[in-house]
């Protein structure tokens, strides 16, 4: 009976203390939670224990669910979310001097471990930039319209159409690179 | 080409499936989580303190009004178990090792709000039942046996229950849930006894450390060194009336460990402090400069140079009204009682000191971002208050176009006349839209030259970005604080609100050249992360520090003179001895600064004389402070010298103190002694 009631109404319920409503709910999308985790991080340990750690703070962030929008949408929203999060508690904070550099230090080493995979496509992702890595996993990889994909990502549509030709763009360049080594 | 992108998207779409076992293990745990959410989640309380003994006496005299018969025969049952508790709470008690400082607030919610409360929390009651089983490891539970164990003595004493009529509007909503806790014993004696031993492990829950290892990341750098005159004259570097690394020296000393090196900013630190400097004449630069020279506490062959900056007090009256935007942090990890909560209180006590024309936004930054405020006349009190109110932490940090939003806000908010400033409170999630590092940078830097000035509210601990807060503020032309208690929000958003908010002078940079006639070495302490490059002083276009209305700076050198004993480099053989210029001058000290919204800056010069002074109570303090710096990072230049002379020092130099501050170090002083033994 459960399985007829929409996201929505279950999200709710079980915002509102609905035991049930939770389990089943949890049992619907976890393996669209880990899906997504896996493109996110290209790992299946890193998309495990992310995935641990969404469905445990589900219970907490289930109160910031508004009917508004579409319960995949915000579960997509909170997942590329708590991916942000970890990418940049994993960064080790070993400041540069102006206090900025360590990101960009830290990107650069995760490009270089790419660069060692042999796995074409982790090294493809490792070397988009996090915005862009989202956005194709979410629209190659969940198959989410530009519009969906948008509302995830709290951008316009036209940034996302913008980032995919960006990504077309940059994988040219990869595939150019590569001919001519 | 396509190619490519066909082969990403075939990459993408062949997903390994999710491992079993680590789905269930999920699936279960988050199950348990669920429970206990519903545990904690009845019991919104409306500010950060639980009013706990108050709070006890309500519950107590509700349970006895709620009793039945056969509840009573429940509840001695309970009496019972709650002796065991007793027994053993008074042997753990001496372990809390740390003892959270209370607050006092007064809050007095709306009495709908409340029969609100109790209507939820008896709802909620059928889901606590369920979650009994996870009450050992709930803290909110333990609080519950807290509450348990401290009630037991009146009931066996047979105290008069009359106590009790003493609780105010505020303390109903703990009470409400401890009827919840009541009735469950009434019908169930043998799990609440579960509730009474699990008081056992309250203590050992306290003492416990974070167990998140923490992400706080802090902007420092090497200790200056000592230069020796003859080779580098000159000493550039901007102001920085900042005053959060003294903040968190505090935090970190009174939870009971000492503060990390890097945390450790010493000029921050001596410019928390309020010193006795002349103010400025009417009709010349916003601020004045005062120059003493005395000996070194640490060193009896060198001198410490104070220059000690007053900016101009205000006339309240007639400053410019300001455009405040409010941009607040509300993702999940601001859910703690000294974050979002203290946040809220502290502006609440800012907007006191608002003018009826200011205008207030706020603008939230979270899962649901966005405006939650629009511009508001500061006249309309109850408006901003409910705003601010509604407030609350949770969802995730999405952080859309946050700051983007705000400067928007604040340029939408923009006329003639009055001033924008952009107050960001976080707690280190500058998780703010722009993902670039020098994106962002450049962003707050052409935000800043259209004259919006931002500044940064730094709130719990954990996940505090401090290089990111000081470089937001420093490039955002703002200052950075760090808000760890009421008091301290009182300090910043109340007692020196004017020189958060209205700066006198843009840029503000120093320069000193040093007579190597008179002078052989020097060393300038802290600023670590202020230093400019010598051609940046008369370079316009460099960013520094500002100063706001009422700001005070200091800046200490420690100076050789020539012929000391305490010169450490010996001279070089090969090179001519420099011995020229004025023996009457120190040194030469040069100021540079804007006219807030100008472009190009004034200079103002006065020679150092050469000749040390007795050094006066302010002067001392701020040497005993320089030297907790030194002893809490580096203290290689302190020699013998150690806590027992700084605490000596800055107990017989705290003058007329009337806020406390000064003795407030000492304390910490102390604190810091016993720490690093």
């Amino acid at each position: 009976m459960r399985m007829q009631t929409p996201d929505e109404a279950l999200a709710i319920a079980a915002a509102n203390g609905d035991r049930e409503a939770f389990a089943a709910l949890l049992n619907r999308h976890y393996d669209r939670v880990f899906g997504l985790s896996f493109r996110l991080t290209g790992s299946k340990a890193e998309a495990e224990d992310l995935t641990q750690d969404i469905c445990l703070a589900l219970p907490a962030k289930l109160g910031s669910y508004r009917q508004a929008a579409r319960f995949t949408t915000w579960l997509y929203r909170v997942t590329v979310n708590a991916a942000h999060d970890r990418r940049r508690r994993m960064v080790t904070h070993r400041k540069a001097a102006d206090g900025w550099g360590d990101w960009e230090i830290a990107r650069r080493a995760e490009i270089a471990e790419a660069e060692e995979a042999e796995d074409w496509l982790t090294a493809t992702m490792a070397r988009l930039t996090p915005e862009l890595r989202d956005t194709v996993a979410l629209t190659l990889g969940e198959e989410l319209s530009q519009k969906d994909a948008a509302e995830v990502l709290g951008v316009s549509e036209g940034t996302v159409a913008w980032r995919m030709s960006e990504v077309k763009k940059r994988l040219r360049e990869m595939a150019r690179a590569e001919g001519m080594l | 080409m396509s190619d490519e992108f066909e082969k990403l998207r075939a990459g993408l779409k062949a997903n390994p499936a999710p491992d079993p076992a680590a789905k269930a293990e999920a699936l279960r745990r988050a199950m348990e989580n669920f429970d206990r959410h519903q545990e904690t989640a009845t019991k919104p309380r409306p500010n950060q303190d639980r009013p706990e003994r108050a709070g006890v006496l309500t519950g107590v005299r509700e349970m006895f009004t709620k009793l039945t018969t056969r509840g009573a025969l429940a509840a001695t049952a309970s009496v019972a178990a709650i002796g065991i508790g007793v027994m053993i709470w008074p042997s753990l008690e001496g372990q809390k090792v740390t003892p959270q400082p209370t607050v006092p607030v007064v809050q007095e919610p709306a009495p709908a709000e409340n029969e609100n409360r109790l209507r939820q929390a008896e709802t909620k009651e059928e889901f606590d039942d369920t979650a009994i089983a996870d009450a050992k490891t709930s803290s909110d539970a333990l609080g519950r046996a807290e509450t348990v164990v401290e009630a037991a003595p009146m009931v066996m004493a047979e105290e008069p229950v009359i106590v009790m009529d003493e609780p105010s509007i505020a303390l109903t909503a703990p009470a409400a849930d401890s009827v919840a806790t009541a009735k469950r014993a009434n019908g169930n004696s043998p799990q609440f006894s579960g509730y009474a031993q699990s008081g056992i492990a309250l203590p050992e829950a306290e003492i416990a450390p974070l167990p998140e290892p923490d992400t706080e990341t802090y902007a420092n750098d090497d200790p200056n060194p000592v230069k020796i005159v003859a080779e580098e004259p000159v000493s550039t570097f901007s102001i920085d009336t900042d005053t959060a690394s003294y903040s968190v020296i505090r935090s970190s000393l009174t939870n009971g460990h000492l503060p990390p090196k890097e945390a450790v900013r010493i000029e921050e630190m001596v410019n928390y402090f309020p010193y006795d400097y002349a103010a400025p004449d009417a009709g010349e630069a916003p601020f004045r400069a005062s120059i003493s020279l005395f000996q070194t506490p640490w060193n009896e062959n060198t001198q410490l140079l104070r220059i000690g900056i007053q900016g101009e007090l205000p006339a309240t009256d007639d400053r410019p009204p300001l455009n405040l935007v409010l941009l607040i942090d509300t993702s999940g990890s601001m859910d703690d009682p000294k974050k979002l909560p203290l946040l809220k209180q502290s502006f609440g006590l800012m907007l006191g000191q608002l003018r009826p024309e200011d205008r207030v936004a706020i603008v939230t930054y979270a899962g649901s971002a966005g405006l939650v405020l629009v511009p508001t006349e500061a006249s309309d009190r109850a408006t901003i208050l409910a705003a601010l109110d509604r407030l609350n932490a949770g969802g995730s940090t999405a952080g859309q176009e946050g700051l983007q939003q705000a400067y928007q806000v604040a340029e939408s908010m923009a006329e003639d006349g009055r001033i924008g400033r952009i107050l960001l409170a976080t707690d280190g999630d500058f998780n703010v839209g722009i993902h670039d590092p020098e994106e962002l940078k450049d962003f707050i830097a052409k935000k800043r030259d259209s004259g919006t000035y931002l500044s940064v509210l730094g709130f719990g601990r954990g996940n505090l970005d401090d290089a990111t807060m000081q470089a937001l503020a420093q490039n955002g032309n703002g200052t950075a604080a760090y808000i760890d208690t009421l008091s301290e929000a009182q300090k910043v958003l109340v007692d020196q609100l004017s020189g958060a908010l209205f700066p006198i002078a843009d840029d503000v940079k120093i320069q000193i050249e040093f007579n190597p006639a008179a002078v052989a070495e020097y060393r300038l302490i802290g600023y670590e992360t202020r230093a400019l490059a010598r051609e940046d002083f008369n370079n316009d276009k460099v960013d520094a520090g500002e100063i706001g209305a009422g700001h005070q700076v200091t800046a200490l050198y420690e100076v050789t003179p020539v012929g000391s004993p305490a010169i450490l480099s010996d001279p070089l053989r090969y090179a001519e001895p420099t011995l020229a210029g004025d023996f009457a001058e120190l040194g030469f000290l040069k100021l540079r600064y804007k006219q807030p919204g100008e472009e190009i800056s004034t200079l103002i010069e006065t020679p150092i004389p050469v000749t040390p002074g007795e050094a006066d109570a302010d002067a001392n303090f701020a040497a005993a402070i320089a030297g907790m710096g030194q002893l809490l990072s580096n203290p290689k230049y302190l020699g013998e010298w150690s806590w027992d002379e700084a605490i000596g020092l800055a107990n017989g130099a705290r003058g007329e103190d009337p806020f406390g501050y000064r003795a407030e170090a000492v304390q910490l002083m102390r604190l810091a002694q016993s720490l690093a033994r």
